[in-house]
């Protein structure tokens, strides 16, 4: 296993798969406890964890949630939804993992931390989105801090932990069912928010992108917006990479991040999270003859059009010719 | 003079409205009429949201308060003075939702009076439009005594509570809404540098 990139000392812990377990139509929960029966370290809600997994003698990293309680030290539990068109992940842990394994995860980060400054929480969740909001529901239920979830999914099979969440939070949890007709306005919902409210949005992409435009268009400060989306690396077609400190020049395969590439090369590069949302992984485009496929939401509209910079995790390339400065 | 020398010394990007805002609670004094005035004409269609609450002050000959009225603003409502001011912005903003705008502008103290009243409803400084305009005056806290100076405009300036010569920091207390206001003869009681005139 090569080690992580950001720092000499190698933090990563390793885990064994104590249980796993089906929870929705495609959703299966996977509970980790640690190798050497050590305590896993305490985490914030909104925490995920990096999940490496050796996966047809290929390297995979994955991002997940984490959803298990945030102070219990003996296990920490992911939901992972089987995805359809799968390069590898979700496929390995729904078809591959089995109870014994062992994997290895990086230290908890959380970029989808709650707001203290919050009077209010407004939790909007999609899917297997409802992960990072099961530690923060039962921190806010304990500190006293007022939220609502609302909850989209498919259709009641498809749903994770809707049916728990209810008996547990009653009517602070607002379930809309896709198949039995109900959409959430939220314009309606946006609009009339109280002062001091905090918005979380996690969810496929179509409704994320559709709750933060009704947001900022109501004038939403950005302050008071939260969102979590990890990417998955989309495949495409393959490439080739000149790395110019490395002086290398390797190949990306069709369903390989520039990321995983970079790394499989044996070269240390920079990452946090592998879906394109904590910026870690930015590089300096030296030069490109040819079109940069920016798949990422961390860099601005205008630095994707600049072409001088690329997030390797999730963004590709087309063309004759790419050197980045790593 | 308002550049940020350190990380806590606030600054005031300007005014500009904030498109969707279903309400512009705009919070002016003195000077700062005159950031909204030149921002936005009579018959603009936005005045239909804007909501001005404005203290005169030392400007009252100004003139402003007549063009503000003007400007034909949703509602236009004046205060005998900023403290007036802020008490009403409590009230309105304990009713105000999410998509509702706060807007700031005049003196540095008056601004800082609208951030803490905002804070007081969860709403971040950062989210808050402000413009500074007017005298560059300063409400200093003495470190020392922890008593507070208003409208400081010269350093070091004597504690009014006790009597230490204050060198006037850019080091800001956003919950206080002062500078720190630290003793310059901390080790020379006799030594005291002359005053000089800052912040006009």
């Amino acid at each position: 296993m090569t080690s992580t990139g950001t720092s000499a000392i190698n933090t990563e812990m390793h885990v064994r798969v104590a249980d796993i377990t089906p929870v929705a139509a495609a959703i299966k929960r996977f509970t980790l406890v640690r190798t050497d029966g050590e305590p896993l370290p305490v985490f914030a809600p909104g925490a995920h964890v990096v999940v490496s997994m050796v996966d047809g003698g290929r390297l995979r990293r994955n991002p997940y949630s984490l959803m298990s309680s945030p102070t219990d030290t003996s296990k920490y539990e992911i939901s992972v939804l089987r995805v359809d068109q799968s390069r590898g992940g979700s496929a390995f842990l729904h078809e591959q993992l089995q109870v014994g394994d062992a994997l290895t995860i990086s230290q908890p980060l959380n970029l989808f931390p709650i707001d203290n400054w919050g009077r209010r929480h407004l939790l909007v969740a999609g899917g297997v989105g409802i992960t990072p909001f099961l530690p923060m529901m039962e921190t806010m239920n304990a500190e006293g801090r007022p939220f609502e979830l609302y909850y989209s999914i498919r259709s009641r099979p498809h749903g994770a932990y809707w049916s728990w969440l209810a008996d547990r939070y009653g009517s602070r949890v607002k379930l809309a069912v896709d198949d039995e007709g109900d959409r959430v306005d939220y314009r309606a919902l946006l609009i009339n928010q109280p002062l001091g409210t905090h918005l979380y949005v996690c969810g496929p992409r179509p409704m994320l992108d559709h709750v933060l435009s009704v947001a900022r268009g109501l004038g939403w400060p950005d302050e008071n917006i939260h969102f979590e989306l990890f990417l998955a690396p989309p495949p495409g077609v393959p490439f080739t990479v000149s790395l110019a400190k490395s002086q290398l020049e390797i190949a990306v395969e069709e369903h390989q991040s520039l990321l995983e590439a970079i790394e499989a090369a044996g070269v240390d590069a920079p990452y946090l999270c592998r879906g394109g949302a904590c910026g870690q992984c930015e590089t300096v485009v030296v030069h490109a003859d040819g079109e940069l496929l920016h798949n990422d939401h961390f860099l601005t509209d205008d630095e994707k059009t600049s072409g001088t910079k690329i997030m390797p995790c999730v963004s590709r390339f087309v063309g004759a010719g790419l050197t980045l400065d790593l | 003079m308002l550049a940020p020398s350190i990380k806590s010394r606030p600054v005031y990007p300007g005014f500009a409205l904030v498109q969707g805002a279903q309400r512009h609670i705009v919070a002016l004094e003195g000077e700062g009429a005159l950031a909204l005035l030149e921002l936005v004409q009579p018959g603009d269609p936005e005045l239909a949201r804007v909501e001005i609450m404005y203290a005169p002050g030392t400007s009252a000959a100004a003139g402003h308060a007549e063009a503000l009225t003007n400007l034909g603003a949703a509602h236009y409502w004046q205060a005998v003075s900023p403290a007036t001011l802020t008490t009403r912005l409590h009230q309105v903003l304990a009713t105000a939702t999410m998509s509702s705008r706060l807007y700031a502008s005049g003196s540095e103290p008056f601004i800082g009076e609208v951030v803490r009243a905002g804070a007081a409803f969860g709403v971040k400084h950062l989210s808050i439009i402000t413009e500074h305009r007017g005298s560059m005056k300063r409400r200093v806290q003495c470190v020392h005594c922890k008593g507070f100076i208003d409208d400081v405009t010269i350093s070091p300036v004597p504690c009014t509570h006790c009597g230490l010569h204050l060198f006037v920091r850019d080091h800001f207390s956003r919950r206080f809404n002062a500078f720190q206001g630290v003793s310059i003869h901390a080790e020379e009681h006799d030594v005291i540098p002359s005053a000089e005139e800052l912040y006009r």
